[in-house]
């Protein structure tokens, strides 16, 4: 170790592998629905994209979480989204197409991508 | 690695080891790869997450699931429900993270945790202590490199003396001072040493420390070398061990892979290296000069001070050596500042305390509160009070050095002061809870038969005097004290402070002057009606049946392993108390509560 840049690099490439475990940090939960109605609606790709977009643009800020069924597994595959002090959204048939409009417009930029939620359905 | 979405971190501390945590993430991976998200899920094995009563305990993150007696069968359910469905599996997590309406609190919201605040803790059970990045990742070696680039080693040792940090190996000498003077000391080679030695009977808050985060250990004895103008450290821990010592290794070894540890740290020409000395387990080895010497080579006996070993310690030359948990604290003491230490505690005692909690405890484990938390809180609020609903009688605090704080002092605020104040002492943090049950002679003389047998016996006090009191102890457990002998234990105990050698010795009485300051009763009882109040003393102890309440069933002689309770059936029995054994088997049994000890 020679410079203090090193250790920094070191940390920064560490802090995303570990940043879950730290709780105070973060603002932004994305909730998948994975009990047997989502995984059969192809919930599981779905979360591994946001997983993947969330780490494409370096938002440590955000967790990605599994919940059970919450009774509209026709609509499946859902995911909420929980921004910190707003209410949650809730996205239903998701598809990993979709998930990349959700990171930016919602996540990103706070503005939740009205087509895709539940209210759009009427 | 790269779509890590959870993860899973299991206890591989001691405690847990013991409870097979090891086979347990064994069978993760298998579960994980068998599944085919051993991609997405990462299993870690982290340090004492401190709640060992519980183990093997693990954590599922990002939800932050605290699941409790982990077994082999049960991972698979954990794997199949929550990994891959995130349905949290209730029923196998921690009882106080479930809240009665069966909605889950979250972990700091947990009685155990609610009034913690973990500092020397602070990466137990969060980091993996054998990758060197992960420690780096939760600002690891970042207060190093402050102290190397930005500070002199005057600002560094003025920052630790104004954070009022102080000595967690017992006697609580300011660490900041200890620094200094070995930095005043004009020599050409000086020594770092780490106090790893934990020696006491139920004490195991440094190994946790170093099983959980060798790293922090190696920074502050860095800047420790940094400070003083010392370029060699050790750490001196007992082969016992293993788990500690190992991480240690493998710590060291990164650390000189990153350049943290050996030649020209940070490109600044200070050089510094460590390396680990095992003890043989030798609880005088604790004590600062017989470590030394012990180091060095020779047989582990103390010397007289002075001279202090900031003058003159290893190898003859200038020397600091603290404890385990005292170097934990001095990293974030660096990087947050010496005003955010000071925040906590009390007037004289800053920042916060590990405590080993033991004995007659539900919550058995590792705890770390602010100083000045009133033991009440330790016991009820974390610890969960006695278990079966028994009454609290003493918790003993410091060891075979250390004393009893007996109920009346619930509400004492802990600290060093405080402790010392009523006659017991902060020590290393063990903590061993005394319920009713526990008859405070018995206590006395257990502590008194450690220190005998780990007296070095180098100094006549210690060899001689130690000896004796155990005798008399001895005695009155087993019924045979005399008149006098509470007289004869308080002059031997006085003569041993004031004239042994080294800490052992001048300590060694204070589990009996402390029990008899508050338990006095107990030792006349023994003594004057040859009674044990709390019922643990065999040769005192006599059952009796009541022939009012016994029906005859014949239950207790069938179980009598020594044939000396006799009766017809249907009529009442009796004891023969000469040839008794006081098993106590026979009023286990009892069905009618018949049987009674006194």
């Amino acid at each position: 170790m020679k410079s203090l840049a090193e250790l920094q690099a070191i940390r920064n490439r560490m802090l995303e592998q570990v940043n879950m475990r730290k709780d105070d940090n973060i603002d932004t939960r994305v909730v998948v629905g994975m009990a047997t109605c989502g995984i059969a609606a192809g919930a599981r790709p779905v979360m591994l994209e946001f997983v993947e977009e969330l780490k494409r643009r370096g938002l440590d800020n955000v967790t990605v979480a599994q919940t059970g069924c919450i009774g509209m597994c026709r609509l499946e595959p859902i995911v909420e989204v929980y921004v910190k002090d707003q209410e949650k959204v809730t996205y239903i048939h998701m598809t990993p197409e979709k998930v990349a409009r959700v990171v930016n417009d919602h996540i990103v930029n706070g503005r939740p991508v009205d087509e895709y939620t539940i209210g759009a359905q009427g | 690695m790269d779509l890590i979405r959870s993860h899973v971190m299991v206890c591989g501390g001691t405690g847990c080891t013991s409870s097979n945590s090891a086979a347990v993430i064994a069978e993760f991976e298998k579960q994980l790869t068998a599944k085919g998200i051993d991609k997405e899920v990462k299993v870690v094995r982290t340090g004492c997450f401190g709640l060992c009563e519980a183990g093997p305990v693990c954590i599922v993150y990002p939800e932050g699931s605290f699941y409790a007696h982990v077994k082999v069968e049960d991972v698979e359910r954990i794997v199949e429900e929550h990994l891959i469905k995130g349905r949290i599996v209730k029923d196998l997590l921690y009882k106080g993270a479930v809240k009665e309406d069966n909605t889950i609190k979250s972990l700091d919201k947990v009685d155990f945790y609610k009034k913690q605040k973990r500092v020397a803790l602070r990466n137990c059970g969060v980091i993996d202590p054998e990758n060197i990045d992960e420690y780096i990742a939760f600002d690891g070696y970042q207060a190093l490199g402050k102290c190397l680039t930005e500070m002199t080693r005057e600002d560094v040792i003025d920052v630790i003396l104004k954070s009022g940090l102080r000595g967690r190996g017992g006697a609580g000498f300011p660490t900041g001072l200890k620094w200094k003077f070995a930095y005043n000391s004009q020599s050409e080679k000086k020594y770092v040493c780490c106090n790893a030695d934990e020696g006491d009977p139920g004490a195991f808050m440094d190994r946790s420390v170093l099983e959980g985060d060798p790293h922090a250990v190696i920074e502050a004895m860095a800047i420790a070398g940094y400070a003083i103008g010392a370029d060699q450290g050790y750490i001196y821990c007992r082969a016992e061990y293993p788990i500690a010592v190992k991480r240690m290794q493998i710590a060291i070894k990164q650390a000189r892979e990153y350049g943290l540890l050996g030649k020209n740290i940070f490109g600044t020409d200070f050089s510094f290296d460590l390396d680990v000395r095992l003890g043989a387990g030798a609880f005088v080895c604790g004590e600062e000069t017989a470590l030394m010497t012990s180091i060095e080579g020779k047989r582990g006996e103390p010397r007289p001070r002075p001279p202090f070993p900031a003058v003159k310690g290893l190898f003859g030359q200038p020397t600091i050596l603290n404890n385990v948990e005292t170097y934990a604290n001095v990293p974030q003491i660096i990087n947050k500042g010496w005003e955010w230490f000071a925040s906590m505690g009390t007037e004289k005692s800053k920042g916060t305390k590990v405590f080993a909690l033991g004995g007659k405890i539900n919550n058995t484990g590792l705890v770390e509160v602010p100083m000045g938390t009133t033991l009440r809180e330790v016991i009820y609020d974390i610890g969960g009070g006695c278990p079966n609903g028994k009454k609290f009688k003493a918790a003993q605090t410091g060891g075979p050095s250390g004393g009893c704080i007996p109920a009346s002092e619930l509400d004492i605020e802990i600290d060093y002061d405080n402790l010392l104040a009523i006659g017991s002492m902060m020590g290393s943090g063990g903590m061993i809870v005394m319920d009713e049950d526990n008859c405070m002679v018995d206590i006395a003389r257990f502590f008194l038969d450690f220190t005998v047998d780990e007296s070095c016996g180098k100094c006549a006090p210690c060899r001689i005097g130690t000896k004796r009191m155990l005798e008399i102890l001895e005695r009155i457990v087993e019924g045979k004290g005399e008149d006098g002998d509470i007289e004869k234990l308080e002059t031997l105990a006085e003569t041993i402070k004031a004239t042994a050698l080294c800490g052992l010795g001048q300590t060694a009485p204070n589990p009996v002057l402390s029990t008899l300051k508050y338990y006095r009763h107990e030792y006349e009882a023994h003594i004057y009606e040859k009674r044990c109040p709390a019922g643990q003393c065999k040769a005192l102890l006599n059952y009796k049946i009541d022939p009012d309440k016994c029906k005859g069933c014949t239950l207790c002689a069938r179980q009598c392993p020594a044939n000396c309770i006799s009766g017809k059936v249907r009529e009442p029995h009796v004891i023969d108390n000469s040839k008794c054994l006081k098993c106590g088997a026979c009023m286990e049994k009892c069905k009618f509560g018949a049987i009674s000890k006194g």
